[in-house]
């Protein structure tokens, strides 16, 4: 079983659609929708934490995923 | 890490606009505080007025939220009745280096133990734009339409002067070393002061052509450099651009101010005067 973290969207009700993280993301593996911020591609995420880390609405949150 | 235990989710979401920096300094704040090692329960976070006001508003500790510019005051209050505790201080460039300057430089030259992390957005936010001694010269805010005149402070070698023991700056633009640098002045036993630049892109932003949260995180980055870097510039250079990371770091558990008090209450207490 390998493990690979990923990014989750813990709290959409919180998003206020500011898009820093989808420019921290060095993967594409987010992208703004009309009411949030939603995954684009989930197998590009690297979980390097960039978006968890700067995000000022604490919706995202990077998550131990086994696959 | 869980760093919802940190948070009165209750509360959430803020009240801080779409893009402000405020709530990526409590990111970085709480996964500082996890990473430090302290106890949740025996630490107090105080905060003034202004938007940088409502963040201990967010936080699940005890908290205090006081009057424009006396955070500090208060701070000392509590930590002087009660030395055991982690004494955390929030507050603006406003509430920090206007109204409170005072208050700021004050404890800074009595080295008591407190942990100052002051929001530096450059503008009085919440009333809707002012200038603050932060506004960098040039700037325009509702109370300069043709652009600020006044020079700012360099506060971290303002409170560096005035005696604090621990001085560094960060930035929202890099939340790893905000989150390390947080870490870092929490644990210094002395008067620890961190400043932190933070977006507002809705009052600064709109008045400076930089209304998009994105754009003032890479003017941010060019505006500043590591402390290493930093070091290596020329004079001309240094003049424009910020030095990032711990500054200053004077390990003497032995000079701050409750550790100093407490051996004179047991002067006293020898003495038989109490
Ligand atoms: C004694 C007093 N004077 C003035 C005010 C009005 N006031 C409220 S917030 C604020 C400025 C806050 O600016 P800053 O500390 O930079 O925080 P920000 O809102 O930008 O985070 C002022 C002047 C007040 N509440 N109390």
């Amino acid at each position: 079983m390998a493990r690979s973290d990923k990014v989750q969207i813990e709290n959409p009700d919180w998003c206020k659609k500011c898009g820093i993280c989808v420019s921290v993301c060095p993967t594409d593996a987010l992208k703004l929708g009309d009411k949030g911020i939603e995954i684009y591609n989930l197998d590009s995420c690297i979980s390097c934490e960039q978006c968890s880390l700067i995000c000022p609405d604490f919706v995202l949150k990077v998550v131990v995923n086994y696959d | 890490m869980d760093i919802y235990k940190y948070l009165r989710k209750e509360k959430l979401p803020h009240i801080w606009c779409p893009g402000c920096g405020h709530g990526t300094i409590l990111n970085s704040f709480v996964r500082a505080f996890d990473k430090s090692g302290l106890n949740q329960d025996k630490t107090v976070v105080i905060s003034g007025i202004g938007c940088s006001g409502r963040a201990t508003g967010y936080l699940n500790f005890d908290s205090l939220h006081t009057t424009h510019g006396r955070a500090i005051a208060f701070a000392t209050g509590v930590k002087m009745a009660n030395p055991e505790l982690n004494v955390i201080v929030m507050t603006g460039d406003g509430d920090g280096a206007a109204i409170g300057g005072n208050h700021l430089i004050h404890a800074a030259r009595r080295n008591i133990d407190l942990t100052v992390i002051l929001f530096n957005n450059q503008i009085y936010g919440m009333t809707g734009g002012q200038f603050s001694p932060m506004t960098p010269e040039g700037a325009n805010a509702t109370t300069a339409p043709y652009g600020n005149i006044d020079r700012n402070f360099d506060l971290c070698q303002l409170t560096k002067a005035a005696g604090a023991t621990f001085t560094a700056r960060g930035a929202t633009f890099n939340p790893r070393q905000l989150t390390n640098i947080i870490k870092k002045a929490l644990l210094h036993k002395g008067f620890s002061f961190v400043e932190s630049f933070t977006q507002c892109p809705v009052r600064y932003g709109k008045l400076n052509q930089t209304a998009d949260p994105v754009d003032m995180l890479k003017l941010q980055k060019q505006k500043t450099a590591d402390i290493k870097k930093w070091l290596q510039f020329s004079d001309e250079e240094k003049e424009i651009i910020y030095p990032l990371g711990v500054l200053n770091e004077e390990i003497n558990p032995e000079n701050e101010y409750t550790f100093r008090y407490q051996k004179i209450i047991e002067k006293t207490l020898e003495k038989g005067v109490l």
